[in-house]
């Protein structure tokens, strides 16, 4: 495999990493959410081992996998259980209509190019182009849990947008070092199971996933 | 002199397989789709024979249609044609082929729509209104998607002419492109629309409430239909060829040598044939969307051709 | 004898326009003369004016003359170059087509109210606007703009017996006020840069052509400029006067002021930027260029919700000037990244579809003035089936709504088209986050030319197709012949100049030769004028000839094949249409311009403010037994509310506050006179 051809199919699945992070924000199933999170993790590893293998780098493999077990398999399925087990049925629910949302997003990829402009101007690796489009995952995902209502749409959001940081990492220095790498995968799934927990207790609380039940915790005046 | 001579035959050609194709391809995807859905199928054949009817019967016009209503087939006609004169379905030294770019191509077809809304309007029912209404906003819609995927398309080819972005596709080394792959995508939910194939607009509805292509030309019988039927055929063998022709040119004629004429039509064939699986495989199991969808629908399109843009110019 | 220069027959045009006005007030008396005599010389003046324009622009040389009037010390500054001569080409061909056209139009008020005011202020209007156009100084400026300004006003408030003209009449001369303003202050910057602030030697535009402005100052002088210039042509939000002022004019004028005023102020853009100041920085291009898009798409999608059609025209009218900010920003943004062949592209398909639209606006405007003088109408939702009674004002209105609509091989399309080219080279710009942002601003471009497509289905079919509306039958006859001359010219005008755009670029190439300094290589090929390729015939090309023929021929052998022969095999009769199993259809029940507008009113409806309410007639009875419904819909115009609105309350506001000065004893005004002289002693 020629360096430009890797190039080029990282090319690709970059893209498709930035295709997913907008379906996240079209999406109005929450199982169509929890499918494109699997594939944005899927994509996210493919292209994690392509890197590793032009670059020559191997610890990049073990990022590969960690992330096609964490993110493709291990936790959608806890997503999964998590829905099923909620009974949350209703299609997802977004205070901004989906065609603004769009654009907004839109706006974002075009503003993380900007950003980005001067780390490609230095940078050599055959990744650079695709940070701003790590950037604009990040972006997206953080788009998501601000225009969704519900608590479990947006640990997809915040999930998303570690997927973002975690290609950020991959293309600006070909990933980080994987004592870090190993650490954030811990933090992510150890995070996945308090969130699952709030979840419940926020149920319990309020008989409702809704997050505006939140704004009664604030203090009367 | 030779190659004007032989441009020119190619043309003539050209139009000829126009012409004939645009009703094989409905044909073969209804009988695709009667034996997707276990039904007998009257075989390929039987668009000719539906239209070669409806030139033979008696027209019955509204009490209070205009000459605007009866010359709307014509052009609707015309216009197609035209359309098929340019378009490179074949080769790409067509002579008419720099009459017009991709936008005015686009325009030609929405002129074509132009008068076919105002034939709807002018019969003075309800149904006309509707359809010339509801077609008109799908139309709106599609446009911005449509000049982004060709943006995006023209971004590769560093041009608008179509046969000079066939031959760029075609001449050029093979290459991972997102943009286009975006790009396309892009188009086939336009192309959908624009044909007003399922989930957009159901071809073969009886009920007047769903349509919006049909209930325009409700009011339309004998030859003036049998010209909207066929333009309306050719139009979705257009839209098929434009895929083909921007996307996957392999195989089209250049200018030399003169074998590849007759290997150009058996690509078009197969290409052809392929493109109405792919319909039928679309069609199938998907049920017209309410007309409100079809904002986010064409939305969709907008955003695939806009991330085809983006990516090219960020990743490319 | 040699042909007078195109100065002099411009200074001769004008000359014969003030001559007219004064002979109005002498021969008012015979009003039926006077209606065949200004508009005979006002058709001869614009003769004079669009030969004078069209030589200026093929010659492509500079003229001037200076007039020994005006105050003492500030000679009148006349100049005539390519760009002025391109505008009084404008000028003078729409203002021959509507004086043709007023020879018939204004015959019909002849008895019902007295012209004169119409009769001097038209020939005081046109004259105005070439004097605007070919003057070479501020002071000379302004009194043209005030002269077009005032005449204008006088001309919208022709019919004054209805409140509502006269209220429009009034914003408009509010609005343009301000921009005269905008616009005077703009001129002060430059001419004090030109000649320091203590003398007034730097009011000559020659003399601010030389003036050395820190790019801050030349920046504040563009804004003002162009903002005021902006009012003037109805930009948004600037344009709350646009949609009021033209309905309320008499339909000759609105043509000229539609077609022709508005272009005086873009004529004013370019002449600022590109001449006087010079472009240095892209981001004025970038303010025109989205103040452009948004006129353009909230133009359009206010004139789909109108019923009122002068007022659906009116709203068309803004998204037009908003096309051509676009390409003017476009030619702004290429010219200050020193591409001087794509500014030029750019800045034809502004010029070109400044023509055009004086076209088919004009066309479209003398079309409602036929419709409203037939049917005293100009609510579509009592209009309908006018194709049987008016067959050619039906037709000829078609070439204009298609014309508009950018339908090939109309003039519309070549314009959009060449705009549409100018978008697609832009990721030849340098700048990276530009070339991201332009195709999203074409895709805006691309969907402005679906929504007119579809306003102008709906205005079209609405009009003149399906069957009448109105409570009483229809009692239309179509107009006279003079009416009908001044549109077929324009509608002429309208095909030819959208299938020989080679032709029309050719020659008005000239005018971004002098601003930018490049033009654009029209045609290479072998039978150049067939093809129009504005940059090369790999990138692009457009042939409207070779289209109009193909179409045509198809369209014939389909008729000759299909239609002839057949004829006397199948019979062809006429029918009630399907009414879908009901009984009786009625009139009522076919599709009007509301319901036309539905599925955008739903879509874009965050846009603007839409009240909407349907309240059943009988309370008492059950909501499903109801015998009738009344729906009203309201559609107000954000900006009225955002920005009008509270400028109009403060303003309000403060005259109250002052109004406790106001006693009405003549003792307490002399006393507030001298208590200001001891104040002004004091302090002086």
């Amino acid at each position: 495999m020629t360096t430009n051809l890797a190039a080029q199919i990282n090319g690709v699945l970059a893209a498709l990493i930035l295709l997913t992070a907008f379906g996240l924000l079209a999406q109005r199933r929450i199982y169509g959410m929890l499918h494109l999170f699997a594939l944005q993790g899927l994509f996210l590893s493919v292209s994690t081992a392509i890197v590793g293998y032009t670059a020559g780098l191997h610890h990049l493999y073990v990022s590969a996998v960690l992330t096609l077990i964490l993110k493709v398999f291990v936790l959608p399925y806890i997503l999964y259980a998590l829905v099923h087990k909620l009974h949350i049925r209703k299609e997802v629910e977004d205070l901004v209509n989906i065609p603004t949302t769009m654009l907004i997003g839109i706006a974002l990829v075009i503003f993380s190019y900007h950003l980005t402009a001067p780390v490609r101007e230095l940078s050599t690796l055959i990744t650079k182009s695709t940070l701003a489009v790590a950037l604009s995952t990040v972006m997206l995902g953080f788009l998501v849990m601000i225009t969704r209502k519900k608590a479990v749409t947006q640990i997809i959001g915040f999930l998303a947008l570690e997927n973002g940081l975690f290609f950020a990492a991959t293309s600006a220095t070909y990933g980080m070092p994987l004592v870090v790498e190993l650490g954030v995968a811990l933090d992510i799934l150890i995070a996945a199971f308090i969130f699952g927990l709030f979840f419940f207790q926020i149920r319990t609380t309020f008989d409702s996933l809704d997050l505006k039940e939140m704004e009664k915790l604030k203090e009367e005046d | 002199m030779t190659t004007t001579l032989y441009s020119i035959i190619v043309e003539f050609v050209q139009i000829a397989v126009v012409l004939l194709a645009g009703p094989a391809l409905a044909g073969w995807v209804r009988m695709l789709k009667c034996r997707m859905q276990g039904r007998t199928s009257a075989g390929v054949l039987q668009p000719y024979r539906d239209i070669m009817k409806l030139f033979v019967k008696d027209v019955v016009l509204a009490e209070n249609a205009s000459w605007i209503f009866r010359f709307t087939p014509y052009l609707v006609f015309g216009a197609t044609v035209m359309a098929g004169a340019i378009i490179p379905v074949i080769s790409t030294v067509l002579p008419s082929a720099p009459a017009a770019d991709i936008i005015a191509l686009v325009a030609i077809f929405a002129m074509a729509r132009f008068f076919t809304a105002l034939a709807g309007m002018d019969a003075g029912t309800a149904f006309g209104g509707m359809g010339s209404s509801r077609e008109m906003t799908v139309a709106t819609l599609a446009e911005p998607a449509m000049l982004m995927s060709v943006f995006t398309v023209s971004l590769v080819s560093g041009s608008t002419s179509l046969s000079q972005m066939a031959q760029v596709v075609t001449t050029n080394p093979l290459m991972l492109r997102p943009s286009l792959a975006f790009a396309l995508l892009a188009f086939i939910l336009i192309a959908v629309a624009e044909t007003g194939r399922i989930p957009v607009d159901n071809p073969a509805t009886h009920l007047e409430l769903t349509m919006l292509h049909e209930a325009m030309t409700l009011e339309y019988s004998g030859r003036h239909l049998a010209l909207i039927e066929w333009a309306k055929m050719i139009k979705l063998f257009l839209y098929a060829a434009l895929g083909v022709a921007l996307f996957f040119p392999w195989g089209i004629a250049g200018a030399t040598p003169l074998w590849m004429l007759p290997a150009a039509v058996f690509y078009l064939a197969v290409k052809m044939a392929i493109v109405g699986a792919v319909i039928v495989l679309i069609e199938t199991p998907l049920a017209k969307m309410r007309i409100f969808r079809v904002t986010e629908f064409l939305g969709m399109a907008f955003l695939f051709a806009t991330i085809g843009m983006l990516s090219y110019f960020m990743l490319e | 004898m040699t042909m007078p220069s195109p100065m002099a027959l411009a200074v001769y045009s004008v000359v014969i326009l003030l001559i007219m006005a004064i002979s109005a007030l002498v021969f008012k008396s015979r009003q039926g003369f006077l209606v065949n005599a200004v508009f005979a010389f006002s058709s001869l003046a614009c003769v004079m004016a669009l030969t004078a324009g069209f030589q200026a622009v093929s010659n492509g040389a500079v003229e001037t003359l200076i007039l020994p009037i005006g105050l003492p010390d500030l000679p009148f500054y006349l100049r005539i170059d390519a760009l002025s001569g391109f505008f009084i080409a404008i000028i003078g061909l729409l203002g021959l087509f509507v004086s043709i056209y007023s020879l018939g139009y204004v015959r019909g008020f002849v008895g019902q109210r007295s012209i004169t005011s119409l009769a001097v202020f038209y020939p005081l209007f046109m004259a105005g606007m070439i004097l605007v156009v070919i003057s070479d100084d501020a002071y000379f400026f302004m009194i043209a703009w005030e002269l077009m300004a005032v005449s204008s006003f006088f001309l919208v408030c022709f019919e004054d017996e209805s409140g509502a003209n006269r209220r429009a009449a009034f914003i408009y001369l509010l609005i343009a006020h301000i921009g005269a303003v905008m616009i005077l202050l703009s001129f002060g910057l430059m001419a004090g840069f030109a000649s320091g602030f203590e003398n007034f030697k730097g009011y000559t535009f020659s003399a601010m052509r030389g003036a050395h402005i820190s790019p801050g100052w030349a920046s504040a002088a563009f804004l003002l400029a162009f903002f005021g210039f902006a009012a003037k042509a109805g930009v948004v939000p600037l344009h709350v006067w646009l949609p009021e002022a033209h309905p309320a004019a008499p339909s000759n004028v609105s043509a000229l002021m539609s077609g022709v005023m508005l272009k005086t102020a873009l004529y004013g853009i370019i002449r600022l930027t590109f001449d006087i100041l010079t472009v240095s920085q892209w981001w004025w291009g970038g303010i025109v260029l989205v103040l452009g898009l948004i006129s353009a798409v909230t133009g359009i999608l206010y004139a789909i919700m109108q019923v009122d059609l002068k007022r659906a025209l009116a709203y068309s009218s803004v998204e037009n000037v908003g096309i051509i900010l676009i390409s003017i920003g476009l030619s702004m943004i290429f010219t200050a990244h020193k591409m001087h062949e794509l500014a030029s592209l750019a800045l034809i398909a502004g010029l070109y579809h400044s023509l055009n639209h004086a076209m088919f606006k004009g066309l479209l405007f003398m079309g409602a003035g036929a419709i409203l003088h037939a049917t005293h109408e100009r609510n579509m939702e009592r209009m309908g089936g006018l194709i049987h009674k008016l067959p050619w004002t039906a037709t000829l209105f078609l070439i204009g709504c298609l014309s508009i609509s950018a339908m090939p091989p109309f003039n519309g399309f070549v314009s959009e088209w060449l705009t549409f080219q100018a978008f697609l080279l832009s990721p030849a710009l340098p700048n990276p986050i530009l070339k991201l942002l332009f195709p999203l601003g074409a895709a805006l471009l691309a969907l402005t030319a679906a929504l007119s497509a579809r306003c102008f289905v709906k205005v079209y079919s609405v009009t003149f197709l399906g069957r009448w509306r109105g409570e009483h039958p229809c009692a239309a006859r179509e107009v006279n012949w003079p009416m009908k001359a001044g549109m077929c010219l324009c509608a002429a005008s309208c095909l030819l100049l959208g299938v020989f755009p080679t032709a029309v670029i050719g020659w008005a190439d000239m005018a971004p030769l002098i601003l930018i300094g490049a033009k654009i290589s029209v045609s290479a090929k072998t039978f150049g004028w067939l093809w129009l390729t504005p940059v090369s015939s790999v990138r692009a090309s457009y042939s409207a000839p070779v289209i109009f023929i193909g179409i045509t021929a198809v369209v014939a052998a389909a008729y000759a094949v299909f239609h002839s022969r057949r004829s006397s095999k199948t019979a062809l009769t006429r029918a009630p249409v399907w009414g879908c199993g009901f009984e009786k259809l009625t009139n009522r029940m076919q599709y009007n311009s509301t319901s036309f507008a539905m599925p955008l009113r739903r879509i874009f409806g965050f846009l603007m403010m839409i009240k909407e309410s349907v309240t059943p007639q009988d309370a008492n009875a059950h909501g499903a037994f109801q015998r009738k419904f009344v729906y009203r819909l309201m559609i107000n115009d954000r900006v009225w509310y955002l920005l009008y609105k509270p400028f109009s309350k403060a303003a309000f506001w403060c005259a109250r506050k002052a109004g406790f000065m106001q006693h009405g004893r003549i003792q307490i005004y002399l006393l507030y006179s001298f208590i200001t002289l001891i104040v002004l002693l004091v302090f002086a």
